[in-house]
């Protein structure tokens, strides 16, 4: 599928026209997911790097800004950009510690870090431990534009996610890009061509990181809100099953996996269903890899080069 | 001495736990040769392949790499020096294309190769000579397929390219034409025939044939040790070389014979001692 000029502006505008029809918070939620999801594929689907701790970069995102919006009344844009900032200051740390180990071993030192970094907002004074960092003030936007208007906000969030969607295109489709591809294809081989593979390695991961740590900053703007879920485990899980089943390693994937799931999450939760997401999620999680491993923009893609190439 | 060698070791070891892999290896290759290193299988001929590219530690040992000691060096800071390697199995990017392959090795000596934030049309100009390096091994036809669609051998071919784009000054061949049917040998012979012009390799090759073919001088291991080393013919008529590379049709001789048993484990106590 390739990304043709009029496509682009065709999503583009139906993402402006989607508030007209459908709840904006819900579709800033699937946005936040989104980002989250895209960065998170950035290194699962174009380094091959699977990271199991990276709630710890969307939470981190969450109470940074949630904090500094709460206690110095900075401007909504300068306290997303602390957040970011900040996720990427702890994914440069924990990147660091992580690329040396390959596979299983590099999960669960992802894994491990988060899980420190879980019980440090657990303890820690300024996050509210169970309770979390509540009302979160929304702000106006350079002063100027207030945010407490859903519909301001939802703008600032769609322009926050084309922005990440975008780094990440460009990214994958780099310089940079190429040699990432390169390791996740065949890394023995990517050293032997003299390339310094845990370098090329980290900077995916800092760039992923503050993508992440950008979705969390905006995720609280939008529910006012950051709690120990941002930097749960589950969260961490959830994502990867975004990704698989948006389609990881392509650009739309997990676009369409944080919608599909975030959307299934709403639907379920409001019925009397609501007991059973998690059993829904995993019997959904198991299909996927069963049945259709590419994930559905992997497949669709598939099925087009299939029959029209 | 006034032989110019661009890789000597000097009793090179490897230990795991124990086994002795590779045991007092020393080897001189000389410049602009093609040296091969024949040998049973578990002959430790991969295990040198790694020392010398640094993926594994030698346990003891040196190697001197143009006169430089390369023994404690990673093995991407190898590789920028020249030494370049490609693997038993075919080392490729699969889901790359072909020309692209062959692009990300001409990318190395590029100050770009960090820019996330820039467009990959900037790597066009490498193309040019992509397609030169994919031509000169036969693929230039190929260059918009993904790699993972190609024929074994051009894979190995392939692969040859993209170490051929890094222009190295000493390549280490891996079993070059393991898995290939006849005609792909000789295709892969031939071309290595071809770019050993101005470089010096060093094989590991199994088909005697190629052997006899390309190299110049053959080093022959057996139990991690070296046995003999010297040109085809020499290497060929030696009965120890005879008894141990091609250690399964002596054995069938030896017990439709009856005899020279006790040959065969005199040789290898030499060895091992």
């Amino acid at each position: 599928m390739k990304m043709t000029k009029t496509k682009i502006a065709i999503f583009v505008v139906l993402g402006l026209l989607a508030p007209l029809v459908v709840y904006p918070v819900f579709l800033m939620k699937v946005l936040c997911f989104a980002l989250f999801a895209c960065a998170f594929n950035l290194l699962l689907g174009f380094t091959g790097l699977l990271s199991f701790g990276h709630a710890a970069f969307l939470g981190t995102g969450g109470y940074v800004t949630g904090y500094l919006m709460i206690n110095t009344g900075l401007t909504p844009e300068l306290g997303i950009l602390c957040g970011t900032l900040a996720a990427g200051v702890v994914g440069a740390v924990y990147g660091k510690l992580a690329v040396k180990r390959e596979g299983i071993y590099f999960a669960m030192v992802t894994l491990a870090l988060a899980q420190l970094l879980f019980f440090v907002y657990l303890q820690a004074p300024f996050t509210g431990g169970e309770d979390g960092l509540q009302g979160v003030p929304r702000g106006a936007l350079f002063g100027l534009i207030d945010l407490n208007d859903n519909m301001n906000l939802y703008y600032l969030v769609y322009a926050i996610f084309l922005f990440g969607f975008w780094l990440v295109f460009r990214t994958v489709h780099s310089p940079f890009g190429q040699i990432l591809k390169a390791i996740r294809e065949n890394e023995p081989r990517a050293i032997s061509l003299g390339y310094n593979v845990t370098q090329y390695k980290w900077v995916a991961f800092v760039i992923s990181a503050a993508l992440a740590g950008l979705a969390g900053s905006t995720k609280t703007l939008v529910f006012q809100l950051a709690s120990l879920n941002d930097v749960h485990w589950h969260l961490s899980g959830e994502v990867v099953l975004m990704t698989l089943l948006g389609g990881m390693g392509t650009i739309a994937g997990p676009l369409v996996g944080a919608g599909v799931v975030v959307t299934i999450q709403n639907f379920l939760s409001g019925g009397e269903l609501g007991n059973y997401v998690s059993i829904i999620m995993g019997v959904i999680f198991i299909v996927c890899v069963l049945l259709f491993r590419n994930g559905i923009v992997g497949e669709l893609q598939r099925l087009i080069k299939r029959n029209f190439s | 001495m006034s032989t110019d060698y661009v890789l000597q070791t000097t009793d090179l070891v490897k230990e795991f736990k124990g086994f002795t892999a590779v045991d007092s290896v020393s080897l001189n290759i000389e410049r602009g040769s093609i040296h091969a290193l024949i040998g049973p299988n578990g002959a430790g001929k991969t295990t040198v392949f790694n020392l010398l590219t640094k993926f594994l530690t030698p346990t003891r040992g040196r190697i001197l790499y143009n006169g430089r000691d390369i023994t404690t060096m990673k093995p991407a800071a190898v590789a920028r020096l020249g030494l370049i390697r490609s693997f038993q199995i075919s080392a490729v990017f699969p889901h790359l294309t072909v020309l692209e392959n062959v692009r990300i090795a001409l990318q190395r000596k590029e100050s770009n190769s960090f820019h996330f934030w820039r467009s990959e049309k900037v790597l066009e100009p490498l193309n040019a000579k992509a397609m030169e390096l994919l031509d000169q091994v036969g693929l230039s036809e190929f260059a918009r397929t993904t790699t993972v669609d190609l024929s074994y051998g051009r894979k190995r071919a392939l692969e040859i390219a993209t170490t051929l784009a890094l222009d190295p000054e000493l390549m280490l061949l891996d079993e070059p034409t393991q898995g290939m049917g006849h005609e792909d040998v000789d295709v892969v012979a031939a071309l290595i025939k071809k770019v050993s012009a101005n470089r010096t390799i060093l094989m590991v090759e199994h088909n005697l044939h190629v052997v006899s073919r390309l190299a110049d001088r053959i080093t022959v291991l057996q139990r991690g040790a070296v046995l003999t080393e010297g040109d085809y013919d020499s290497v060929s008529a030696d009965p120890r070389v005879k008894e141990a590379y091609l250690g399964v049709a002596a054995d069938e001789e030896v017990s439709a014979e009856g005899g020279a048993a006790s040959d065969k484990v005199e040789v290898q106590e030499r060895v091992s001692a």
